[in-house]
């Protein structure tokens, strides 16, 4: 069970407080935990990576155990803690804006 | 009685407004969607109750909302974990893809650049969405980049109507605001008549429910474009028209309102004795199609009200002799702008008339213009305001 913090906003879209947990069937790669995380609240498609080219959304971040993951590659193994429970994945809107 | 029920987008959240037929008294509901830009929300004709929404954001992207109850509840068509799973994919009511391919539209990837290059087209959000006229299910959204999509199941999915593009689109280039397409007017007389505009590429028609467009832009003229008159290039603002009319135009250009009376295929200029032809929204009054209104703004460089005097412009005439509307508005110190959406009609007799500025005020005049009272004073900034005049 992976442990995964929405920023705000998408918490809101989702309708969940505080984290998620997510399972994932294969390995546990950045890019299976979205999948995941889009399987299971479909109304967050689109808003942390782009519909067609599945890249990240410019000012949409990825962090964890103190890393940045932002730009890893999808298929990257999340660290040990993550996958493990013991730390959350972070999904960060970058301070910008007003 | 008749209720009035106002929708406001903002730049921080949706607000829905409420009155009976006096317009005295208002309930003021939201924000919903707080915090995100709301760019547009309109009801269907259909079905008062059924609303659409659009929810934007730079960082998580572009968010469909539909409401069936008036804007009380609000869902994300398809976001809904569906039970079945033949079902068809949840959670892409907010994918807008453009048609590149030769079947059914133009192979068109790219669109001209500031710098006069050639850029491909990126959907960024959703401006205007305008519910089909008989189907509360069928409706268009107007995008940025410029295109025009269109649902056909409530808004679950959304799939481009093309042949815009191939109305030159590789010679249309953005305004300051953005490549958007803003105005959707559907002819309540002809289902197959569409008229769209956009900034800044100018205004445009299809006699075939949107298959197929050519621009409608003769008669305008653009100085600071190379060819003053070209068939496209014109920074268009917004059009309106009186639904019993609908050949007839009035179109607040960048600078210039202009007016056709032969659907778009040529245009006047009947800015007249405005202090300013510079502006963002037009408006017809609900009962007399030839009783226009519309917001001067300075100029290009600065969009506030002429003398920090915020006066609506009122013609009786179809144009060219306006009158300023000030009981109730500010009449010094006042730098707010009204933006191209944010400006509506009810349809009671006396007709009312309604705008929201980038101040958070949403002003209200039941009397046609007459006279003006804010319904709210401190919203965010206002970026579209519509009206549904309800049994």
């Amino acid at each position: 069970m992976i442990r995964v913090v929405l920023p705000h906003h998408l918490r809101t879209l989702a309708r969940v407080g505080g984290e998620v947990e997510i399972e994932i069937g294969g390995p546990a790669t950045r890019g299976a935990l979205l999948d995941a995380i889009e399987d299971r609240y479909p109304m967050l498609r689109g808003t942390i990576r782009d519909h067609v080219t599945r890249k990240r959304r410019p000012f949409v971040r990825f962090f964890a155990c103190g890393e940045d993951l932002s730009d890893t590659p999808a298929d990257a193994p999340l660290p040990g803690p993550v996958a493990g429970g013991a730390e959350p994945f972070l999904i960060v809107g970058a301070l910008a804006g007003g | 009685m008749s209720r009035i029920r106002v929708l406001v987008g903002t730049r921080k959240g949706a607000f829905v407004l409420g009155s009976d037929g006096k317009r005295e008294r208002w309930d003021v509901s939201g924000p919903h969607f707080g915090g995100w830009e709301v760019y547009h929300m309109k009801g269907s004709p259909a079905d008062p109750d059924r609303l659409y929404a659009s929810q934007t954001s730079a960082w998580f992207g572009q968010i469909i909302q539909r409401s069936s109850d008036g804007g009380k509840t609000w869902e994300i068509p398809g976001g809904e974990k569906l039970p079945n799973p033949n079902d068809p994919p949840g959670g892409i009511s907010n994918k807008f893809v453009y048609d590149t391919s030769p079947g059914t539209g133009k192979p068109l990837t790219t669109h001209q650049w500031y710098d006069g290059t050639q850029h491909p087209w990126e959907f960024k959000r959703v401006w205007h969405l305008e519910p089909s006229l008989a189907d509360p299910d069928t409706a268009y959204a107007g995008v940025e980049d410029a295109s025009l999509f269109r649902t056909t199941d409530g808004g679950r999915s959304w799939h481009e109507l093309p042949g815009l593009r191939g109305a030159q689109g590789e010679r249309w280039a953005p305004g300051a605001g953005g490549l958007c397409l803003h105005t959707i007017l559907l002819d309540p007389g002809d289902p197959r008549r569409i008229y769209i505009a956009i900034s800044a590429a100018g205004a445009f028609r299809s006699e075939d429910a949107g298959q197929t467009w050519r621009p409608i832009n003769r008669g305008l003229k653009s100085q600071y474009i190379p060819d003053p008159e070209a068939e496209v290039g014109h920074c268009v603002h917004r059009i309106a028209m009186h639904p019993s009319r609908p050949g007839v135009l009035f179109m607040q250009k960048h600078w210039d309102v202009m007016r056709s009376d032969d659907a778009g295929d040529s245009w006047r200029e009947v800015s007249g004795d405005l202090p300013s032809d510079f502006g963002f929204p037009i408006e017809v009054h609900a009962h007399e199609p030839q009783t226009v209104y519309v917001v001067p703004i300075k100029s290009d460089s600065e969009h506030f009200p002429p003398e920090g005097k915020l006066r609506v412009y009122r013609s009786r005439s179809g144009g060219n002799e306006w009158e300023p509307l000030t009981k109730g508005l500010p009449q010094r110190d006042c730098y707010v702008n009204v933006l191209r959406d944010a400006m509506a009609v009810d349809a009671l007799d006396p007709c009312g008339v309604y705008f929201g500025t980038t101040g958070g005020q949403v002003y209200a005049s039941p009397g046609g213009g007459d006279s003006w009272a804010p319904i709210v004073r401190d919203l965010p900034a206002v970026l579209s305001v519509e009206v549904q005049t309800l049994p």
